[in-house]
């Protein structure tokens, strides 16, 4: 079966997550009017659902453009992070894959995918077929709910709120490989926790998932140092073993 | 009928939508120059664990005492069938089972 055609398979509980989501974000762009016009550019090129949410919220004429790049670079600082750690993915591929590619990369697509390829290896293909299919549901459920109104019910009443929630879950299920991942992945957790109280927009993943990593590379650092000395910062470590690396 | 692009909506969509992208792509363009081997790449390894794990608990803890409980059915269906469509329409069902018999 072709790649993308899997992709598109795989996402299909998240596009069903990401569709009743659409059709309620798309009535309240409608409330804060925002035109249909609008919300199809932003679907379409921009593609990430809480950015375009906090956009919205922001949307009263005269419309504050530079406020606005600054709440979005904040709350998808994430995806500096997400593209990184899709490196596997595309290594070794043209640069025209890469930068077509990963307009298409939101959450939900970039977690199928990363499942996917730690359970046997996938390509960008997959990612892509994915990113149409989320794409669609979530262009036509937006507009569908800008022209329509308050017509659509709340996705809480059928526990879809939840659905998103639990596929995540899952798919960090199988991330998980051993018991060196135990430490990091708690960091990880509780910095988000912390972080989602403190830091504002969507930074706590960002937060999260750096020091999560961050404390897997102190680890090993630690590990292959045969004398323990006063552990320093992560970063000083990294510069130094990418230095020998080098050599 | 109000007109289809209000004043500042082309720059403001425009301007975000150049960020998220930059973001994007920036990230991948950036982790192709890290080193292959040693601390970078194993910051590379855990990174997607992390981040996923970073998006999920914050949510599941909102989710309150239904979510956690949902939360380990989900979890031992998926560690069961390894099947994501199964694995969600089981939240779903619990967590409306859940509501209906507690909050009505």
């Amino acid at each position: 079966m072709k790649e993308w055609i899997k992709g598109m398979q795989a996402n299909i509980p998240l596009a069903v997550s990401a569709m009743a989501y659409g059709g309620v974000f798309g009535v309240l762009s409608g409330n804060q009017g925002v035109s249909w016009a609008e919300m199809l550019a932003m679907d379409l090129l921009m593609f990430a659902g809480s950015a375009q949410l906090v956009m919205i919220e922001m949307w009263q004429a005269p419309l504050p453009v530079l406020e606005m790049g600054l709440a979005v670079l904040v709350v998808n600082m994430r995806y500096l992070l997400i593209g990184a750690s899709l490196q596997p993915v595309f290594d070794g591929r043209p640069l025209w894959q890469k930068v077509l590619g990963m307009h298409l990369v939101a959450d939900e697509n970039w977690a199928v995918t990363i499942a996917a390829h730690r359970s046997g290896g996938t390509c960008p293909a997959f990612l892509v077929g994915g990113g149409l299919l989320l794409l669609t549901a979530w262009t036509a459920a937006t507009i569908c709910g800008n022209l329509l109104g308050g017509r659509i019910v709340e996705p809480a009443r059928f526990g879809l709120d939840f659905a998103f929630v639990a596929v995540f879950a899952a798919l960090s299920m199988s991330l998980w490989r051993d018991r060196d991942d135990l430490l990091p992945w708690l960091v990880a957790a509780g910095l988000a926790v912390a972080g989602e109280q403190l830091l504002p927009g969507k930074l706590y993943i960002a937060l999260g998932g750096i020091g999560g990593a961050l404390t897997a590379v102190v680890i090993e650092v630690i590990k292959t140092t045969k004398f323990p000395t006063e552990p320093g910062t992560a970063t000083d470590r990294l510069a130094e073993t990418c230095e020998e690396v080098e050599r | 009928m109000k007109e289809l692009f209000q004043d500042g909506a082309v720059q403001a969509i425009l301007l975000t939508a150049g960020i998220t992208y930059a973001l994007r792509l920036g990230g991948l363009l950036l982790a192709d120059r890290l080193p292959r081997i040693g601390p970078a790449r194993r910051f590379l390894d855990c990174l997607p664990g992390t981040i996923l794990l970073s998006l999920t608990v914050p949510g599941a803890l909102h989710a309150g005492v239904e979510g956690i409980i949902g939360l380990g059915a989900c979890l031992l269906i998926f560690w069961r069938t390894r099947n994501l469509l199964l694995t969600m329409a089981a939240g779903m069902i619990g967590v409306c089972l859940f509501r209906w018999l507690f909050q009505m």
